[in-house]
């Protein structure tokens, strides 16, 4: 099954109020998908040259601050770290490939879970509602996320199965259905020089749309070639800095429900998820109609 | 069981503290007894299953939007929605009517043997799949392939009409007032007859929707997918 969940605050004064108004949506989407979650959160870009990564490590023992000034010895560069839970983001002046071969070097090495300059990723394993506290998802503040509640139907049960999914910076993926021929478009783009996180098929559909924008297109463009190439059901809700995206494959075979006020856009796969928004008995609700690109500008 | 309001004729009950599975307990087994006329749910906000299974003559108005299966099974109650409604409204619809104010989401009707579904606004795809008897009348446009596999009833759709409708259609009969995007395999458009236009008109008027029934056409089964061709080389 799996539940997406998505919300797009339009007043930037009004940013400090995400995380309370996602809380109980991305709780209730939680009967769709029990057994891990995640969070993408887009905020005003990290300042200067920083970056943000989003970090991950089980256990909840990891000696974030420790990772940060043995960071800051070899590669002589400052940085901060900011600790939740098992996650933690580091803010640093430093290239995604770069922090990716140090971290690998690192032992115990934790899991980047995202890149960017506006964006942060929460996922863990677990039941939606305790991985909400844990990372007090109602304290969030920001212009827009994306969410997600999974439900296993093929690969492993762990944090980084998790959607959402992240590729390249400020790009992030959330998938409710699932994919037939997630191996080919692995092959294809194995070919061309990617590499994967993991053996999920939604990993597949993220590498390939980010891939396809990376070759000049837009991201319409890249969903449109994503649709003659992707085989299976999808309802496909993604993010950048800049806006929000949602897609249903051609036979709208998994739900996805839209409110739109003058103060927000909503979007979960069930109007339950929806149905305690403030304004939402005077707001705009509609169902997406199969193949057809839906995108909110922040 | 606490309620809003209770007198002879009406009993209003709050889904919100109450929950479904005891919503749907007290329709089934407490207010057959009480002679109830009317039953009003408020707060239903979405949740699945609501007022599913009943079998007593009884009005029920729910007073917002429904998930997914309401009225499910519904046998000779009068249902109203004052929203919209999930996936599967009055599925297995056996007698009574459900009518939505607002929009349905898919498989409207799906496989409902009996009474009226009237959906005011829009219905999503595949509205009044495999049905096999009862009416359904919806005021705007209906998604791709609706009336698949119908077997018997009758599907009215006042405005457009999505790709492959009637799909590998039965003896199910199909009214459209507006544009058909593309009919499926083995459904053809046929011309209105006399009765065809009583038929219409009738729908309408059960539905309390107005209309011209002459601006209808007809789509029902060509019938070449009942029987086996070995001819054809399996091309089909």
């Amino acid at each position: 099954m799996c539940g997406i969940v998505g919300l797009l605050i339009k007043d930037p004064s009004a940013g400090d109020s995400l995380g309370k108004l996602l809380l109980p949506m991305f709780e209730c989407m939680a009967e769709r998908g029990p057994d891990s979650a995640g969070l993408a959160v887009f905020n005003a870009p990290a300042p200067g040259a920083q970056r943000r990564y989003s970090l991950f490590f089980p256990g909840g023992a990891f000696d974030w601050q420790q990772l940060a000034r043995a960071f800051t010895a070899q590669t002589g560069k400052p940085c901060e770290v900011r600790c939740q839970a098992n996650h933690a983001v580091l803010l640093a002046d430093v290239e995604p490939a770069e922090l990716k071969a140090w971290l690998d070097e690192c032992d115990p090495a934790p899991y980047l879970l995202s890149a960017g300059r506006s964006m942060d990723v929460y996922k863990d394993e677990g039941h939606p509602a305790v991985i909400a506290r844990q990372y007090r998802f109602d304290q969030l503040a920001g212009s827009h996320c994306v969410g997600h509640t999974r439900m296993a139907t093929e690969s492993a049960v762990s944090p980084a199965h998790a959607h959402p999914f992240t590729a390249g910076e400020d790009f992030c993926l959330v998938h409710n259905g699932s994919l037939s021929n997630p191996y080919m478009l692995r092959r294809k783009l194995e070919a061309e020089g990617l590499t994967f996180e993991t053996d999920n098929d939604t990993e597949a559909a993220c590498r390939w749309i980010e891939w396809r924008m990376r070759q000049g297109e837009g991201l319409d463009q890249a969903l449109h070639s994503a649709a003659t190439e992707l085989d299976g059901f999808y309802t496909l809700l993604m993010a950048t800095a800049g806006q929000l995206t949602l897609v249903r494959d051609a036979f709208a075979c998994k739900p996805a429900v839209v409110a739109e006020t003058p103060g927000y856009v909503a979007i979960a796969s069930e109007f339950r998820s929806l149905a305690h928004l403030p304004g939402i008995e005077e707001a705009d609700i509609f169902e997406p109609l199969p193949e057809e690109i839906y995108s909110w500008k922040r | 069981m606490e309620t809003l309001t209770s007198d002879r004729e009406l009993v209003r009950l709050d889904l919100a503290s109450l929950g479904v599975r005891r919503l749907n307990h007290y329709l089934h087994h407490e207010l057959p007894r009480t002679g109830a006329r009317r039953v009003e749910i408020v707060n239903p906000a979405g949740q699945h299953n609501i007022a599913v299974g009943l079998d007593c003559p009884v009005q029920v108005d729910v007073r917002g939007h429904g998930g997914y299966f309401l009225a499910g099974m519904n046998k000779q109650a009068q249902v109203t929605v004052d929203g919209n409604v999930g996936w599967s409204v009055a599925e297995n619809m056996m007698s009574g009517s459900v009518r939505v104010r607002g929009n349905a989401s898919q498989c409207a009707g799906a496989s409902a043997h009996g009474g009226l579904l009237v959906i005011e606004g829009n219905a999503a795809s595949r509205c009044g799949i495999s049905m096999k008897g009862c009416d359904i009348v919806v005021g705007g446009n209906v998604g791709h392939v609706s009336a698949f596999m119908a077997q018997a009833g009758r599907l009215l759709v006042c405005g457009d009409a999505g790709t492959g409708l009637g799909d590998s259609l039965y003896e199910a009969v199909i009214y459209v007032g507006g544009r058909i995007q593309g009919l499926g395999a083995d459904a053809r458009e046929e011309p209105m007859t006399a009765e065809d236009l009583e038929q219409a008109a009738e729908l309408l008027r059960r539905a309390g929707l107005a209309g011209d029934p002459r601006r209808f056409k007809r789509v029902a089964s060509a019938r070449t997918l009942y029987h086996w061709n070995a001819d054809a080389h399996q091309e089909y």
